[in-house]
């Protein structure tokens, strides 16, 4: 029998159990907001911002800000996870429920499908599945710690999808497009996990 | 059903063992790791690896380091940065020796990455310790062009702006003026935000849209450019080459070290 591996000389900080229960595997707690992205981070106005949600036929649904604004919001406050590490607790968010976009696009005869892609301004990418996104699990946040969310974390809007880790969360959302077969996103075909549940440490593909 | 296709299933990324072979104190905050990987994947210039801390009782961390050997080395080279109140980084540069074993996994990520297959010019812009993973593509264009003919060296041109506290918060300062020597399509320009050495005659100020205008080539050449530090820097730099009329789709960006400010 091998001997489990120790690192010489380290001791490590161990967390109270109320932090280490709340902890994914291999991840620590920040007090900070780290910022990641691939790119510059784009720089869209309020004015040509919309929010699109299409089918696989093309028919949309399609909210200006204005519009958007006007749909009923919610407040969330979640613990996140990156899949860089670090995790932050109550992290508290303004936003619509997906289920609520879901609902009003079914209504302006946008079918829903197994998969869906979030396309974000600077081509960036994310699959999920559609499981994944409703019965209040997903969001697009406006709002963080009650203000605007900046451009540099994801204004004007991101989706917010907590019990994933957080790259599923896209930046500078701007259309959810419904498939029928899964495709992997940006990271997803850069050897990121396809799922990404931060409970099962799925960072990586063959994770 | 005759021909059902199935993907293959990816690679998984295992847990490995490594060995340290040597290390070098790079600046007073700064170490290199130069680690033996038995079996390791081979990786491209720009990537990282996790690495996975146990202690006795069981507890585990784990954090993620670029790579700073090109993918020609026999062996890992990291590079990490003392954060004072860190967890991992202080025990990676003040307690690990040589012949102690260090657990970790990769190689990761797959965007930001260059080889001279991709071709130039390539641009780098490095804050403080965002130059590990530049430093890895830059040895790299340097052992492919040994071997290469001189037409490759014209194809593949390469510019650095580096930005440091000091001289001396400058890792593999000596490497880096030998390159930029010995290399006519190489060229390493250094900024110091805080402290000078005597007869400084770089720049001496944080990077700012002039600076890169005088350093980067022109937009309408389209050089391929990878931008890491803090992400104070990174956002900066990123937005002032969108700025200056660089393709975003074009600028890759890598970000390192402490968080700084919170949202």
């Amino acid at each position: 029998m091998t001997e489990p591996f120790v690192s010489r000389g380290f001791r490590g900080r161990r967390q109270p159990s109320a932090v280490e229960s709340r902890l994914p595997p291999g991840q620590y707690e920040t007090p900070d907001f780290p910022v990641l992205s691939a790119g510059p981070t784009p720089r869209t106005t309020l004015q040509t911002w919309d929010f699109t949600i299409r089918d696989r036929n093309g028919a949309t649904a399609r909210w200006s800000w204005d519009e958007f604004k006007g749909l009923p919001h919610e407040t969330i406050t979640t613990d996140i996870h990156c899949v860089t590490k670090w995790s932050k607790f109550d992290t508290v968010w303004e936003g619509v429920s997906v289920d609520t976009l879901l609902a009003a696009a079914s209504v302006r005869g946008v079918e829903s499908a197994p998969y869906a892609l979030a396309v974000s301004d600077g081509a960036y990418t994310t699959n999920l599945p559609l499981a994944d996104l409703t019965g209040g699990k997903a969001w697009v946040a406006v709002k963080y710690n009650s203000l605007p969310l900046t451009p540099e974390h994801g204004g004007p809007a991101r989706l917010l999808v907590p019990h994933l880790y957080f790259w599923k969360s896209a930046k500078w959302v701007r259309q959810l497009r419904f498939m029928e077969r899964d495709q992997p996103g940006f990271w997803e075909s850069l050897g990121y996990h396809n799922y990404g549940d931060p409970w099962r440490e799925q960072r990586y593909s063959g994770d | 059903m005759d021909s059902v296709l199935v993907p293959p299933r990816p690679r998984t990324i295992s847990w490995q063992l490594a060995t340290v072979v040597s290390t070098t104190i790079e600046t007073p905050r700064a170490r290199t790791l130069v680690l033996q990987v038995p079996g390791w994947a081979g990786h491209r210039p720009g990537q990282h690896l996790d690495v996975r801390l146990t202690s006795e009782d069981g507890y585990q961390t784990e954090r993620s380091y670029s790579i700073a050997s090109p993918p020609e080395a026999s062996r890992i080279a990291l590079t990490v940065e003392r954060l004072d109140d860190g967890e991992v980084s202080p025990y990676l540069t003040d307690v690990l020796r040589v012949g102690d074993q260090l657990e970790l996994r990769g190689p990761i990520g797959g965007y930001f990455v260059w080889h001279v297959a991709l071709g130039g010019p390539v641009l780098l812009v490095a804050g403080g310790s965002g130059i590990v993973p530049l430093m890895a593509m830059l040895r790299h264009r340097a052992i492919v062009l040994e071997t290469g003919d001189a037409r490759m060296r014209h194809n593949v041109p390469a510019r650095l702006l580096y930005s440091a506290r000091s001289w001396d918060d400058v890792f593999y300062r000596n490497e880096l003026t030998q390159l930029a020597r010995d290399d006519e399509t190489f060229e390493a320009a250094f900024t110091l935000t805080r402290e000078h050495p005597a007869g400084w005659n770089g720049f001496r100020r944080r990077i700012d849209r002039m600076m890169l205008a005088e350093i980067a080539w022109p937009p309408a050449e389209r050089p391929q450019i990878f931008v890491c530090g803090s992400t104070p820097l990174v956002e900066s730099v990123a937005a002032e080459l969108v700025e200056l009329g660089h393709d975003p789709a074009l600028v890759k960006t890598e970000r390192f070290g402490p968080t700084g400010a919170s949202a």
